[in-house]
């Protein structure tokens, strides 16, 4: 199994996944391993630099909202959360966005990756195709 | 370094690769010497298990999200025996007559090519589905473009006894789609070609090649490379290089061959996509059933094509664009969702190019033109009135902000859907038709190749993918590289160019 990309920043990873996907808050500590290694075996093959900006762009999301709200991250409540999390992707800058989107890209991967998260969707593709029981 | 020795080699073994191959068997046939190298795996049939997770990171390159340079857009390409072939829908097109000629490439005559992908048509086993293998998402599709006064038409694919699993783009796992790793290479092995798998093509020199062949790492899938793990340098009287848009002009970028066309890597278009996807108020057959029936082509009017598509749970999620609550509600709504591929006709334009970066790793340069984005804005507008008129309830569009249009917003759908909030890094765009990067053309000065893929001042080095293509051809580009390729491999049994 991989390990985990964000020991480092594990509480504030978490945070902004619930924010990203709201059901997040109901995953067991057991789920939460499994969506963090499922985003470490895709980022195993990616250079360490990647993983090294990955956790850098963690920990500024938990520090920016002090300049609006005058709390991290995750003091902040949810509809603040997100409302900062909107502005961020909405960023002036192409560099936010874009690590705003790789972030979102790595947490949808670790959600829906899992069989959980997928069944949840009420996706039911099956190789059998049209004589699966359904 | 272990030195063989071959008459023929091919880089690649997809539409361009695979198709060579099977050409040169009669070569193989006759004794000569054959080898296809393709940098990804060969896989056993078990191995197709459907799972997005597990499938999309062995069989295409970067796990399908391969980055441009200024991270707007990624990229999907297969990297298998049967390359791309291995990962399509198997939506089979003919050559567009508008768009060849458009070309202008000298010597490039269309009747050629058409009757060429006509016969590669007939052995792929491409055919129309019947209708009761069509599924609701499909269907949905061609309602909904009768009632908003459009003519949607059905994709001829090269499937045989296709049970409707839904997972072609991870390799169909149950056999039944014909790409060239079913019928091309088979073939061209039973004639006595030989297939190197895990091998990748570093450096071209003077009628040689550079190649590292990878070990298999621990639990991955596929099969170990036929070859031992190592560098070899292969001798060849000639070279065939078909590694896609991407890796073709890479690999003789790195190469420094005296005397190419300083073109090499210009000219990349692509069909930038947007996937979008309507609810409906009760569950539609969408998971099960070809995912990719029928398009609506408004190329040569409004610069796009729409396509049905039907994706897996990743895959939709970070194509819709936002996060949070409306996000999760659409995902949640999986078995009422249909979808459509919108597709931009792009142009090749000065910029949009392929380089190498200092480790002669591909870089692919890609900005969104102002014609781009409009036709990309035009395709959602379109959608959203074909998605509403076939009894959808709400709509997203990635470039509407917020992204969700319920259907009473029908009439403001232009006002929505708008260019002001297509925000590049926001915005999910994803390509997979890759093209240009070694255009046909007359000369050293405007190309890389002639019509027949030889490289202008190398004889013995010829080009037979993609890569080709001087423009985009605005529709799906594998029976036309399978064209093209016949005709590069034609020639060269007549021109025997590794005497």
């Amino acid at each position: 199994m991989s390990p985990s990309p964000f020991k480092p920043v594990r509480s504030v990873f978490r945070a902004i996944a619930t924010a990203v996907v709201p059901e997040a808050i109901q995953l067991d500590e057991k789920a939460w391993i499994e969506l963090e290694q499922i985003i470490g075996a895709a980022l195993e093959a990616k250079p360490s630099g990647l993983r090294r900006q990955l956790t850098l762009f963690i920990r500024a999301l938990e520090v920016l909202p002090i300049f609006r709200y005058g709390r991290t991250f995750q003091a902040l409540d949810p509809s603040r959360r997100n409302a900062f999390l909107l502005g961020i992707q909405d960023a002036p800058v192409l560099l936010l966005r874009r690590g705003f989107w790789g972030l979102r890209t790595l947490i949808f991967m670790g959600y829906y990756g899992r069989e959980e998260g997928r069944s949840e969707t009420g996706y039911r593709a099956d190789p059998r195709g049209w004589e699966a029981p359904r | 370094m272990i030195e063989k020795h071959y008459d023929v080699v091919i880089v690649g073994s997809g539409a361009g690769g695979g198709t060579v191959a099977e050409e040169l068997g009669e070569l193989a046939r006759a004794g000569k010497k054959v080898l296809v190298l393709e940098k990804g795996p060969r896989f056993t049939d078990d191995e197709f298990d459907g799972h997005e997770l597990s499938m999309a990171p062995a069989l295409y390159a970067d796990e399908g999200g391969f980055l441009t340079a200024e991270g707007t857009m990624t990229l999907a390409f297969g990297s298998a025996y049967g390359g791309s072939t291995v990962v399509y829908t198997g939506t089979s097109m003919q050559p567009p007559e508008r768009i060849i000629r458009r070309w202008g490439v000298p010597g490039l005559d269309f009747s050629d090519l058409a009757s060429r992908a006509e016969k590669y048509a007939a052995e792929n086993g491409v055919h129309l589905l019947p209708h009761a293998l069509l599924n609701e998402n499909n269907l949905l599709f061609v309602e909904g473009c009768e009632k908003a006064g459009y003519k949607a038409e059905q994709f001829p694919i090269n499937v045989r006894g296709c049970r409707g699993s839904s997972l072609c783009n991870l390799g169909c796992p149950n056999a039944a789609k014909q790409g060239t790793h079913r019928v091309q290479l088979p073939a061209a092995e039973r004639a006595g070609v030989e297939v190197v798998t895990r091998a990748e093509a570093i450096r071209i020199e003077e009628r040689a090649l550079l190649v590292r062949v990878q070990e298999k790492k621990p639990c991955a899938k596929g099969l170990p490379s036929e070859w031992a793990p190592g560098e070899y340098r292969i001798r060849a009287g000639a070279m065939v290089l078909a590694g896609s848009a991407i890796g073709t002009p890479a690999l003789l970028l790195r190469s420094e061959l005296p005397g190419i066309s300083k073109r090499v890597g210009e000219g990349f278009t692509c069909h930038p996509a947007h996937i979008l996807a309507a609810e409906h108020s009760r569950a539609i057959t969408n998971d099960v059933g070809h995912p990719k029936s029928f398009f609506l082509d408004r190329s040569e009017e409004e610069g796009f094509l729409l396509e049905t598509c039907m994706y897996f749970p990743f895959t939709t999620a970070k194509n819709l664009a936002g996060f949070g609550a409306p996000h999760s509600q659409l995902m949640h709504a999986f078995p009422r969702l249909q979808m459509i591929l919108v597709l931009a006709c792009d142009k090749a334009v000065p910029g949009n190019r392929i380089t190498v970066d200092r480790a002669g790793k591909p870089v692919v340069h890609y900005r969104f033109t102002p014609s781009v984005i409009a036709s990309l804005i035009a395709a959602t507008r379109t959608s959203a009135r074909i998605f509403f008129a076939a009894g959808a309830v709400r709509v997203h569009a990635p470039s509407a902000d917020p992204p969700l249009l319920e259907n009473s917003e029908i009439s403001g759908i232009d006002e929505r859907i708008h260019e002001r909030h297509f925000k590049e890094g926001k915005i999910s765009v994803s390509a997979a038709h890759l093209m240009g990067g070694c255009g046909m053309g007359s000369d050293l000065s405007d190309s890389v190749t002639d019509s027949y893929g030889r490289v202008h001042g190398i004889p013995w080095l010829r080009v037979a993918d993609a890569s080709l293509f001087p423009d985009s051809l605005e529709i799906n580009p594998y029976l036309t590289i399978m064209a093209l390729a016949g005709r590069v491999a034609g020639k060269m049994l007549e021109e025997r160019p590794w005497q």
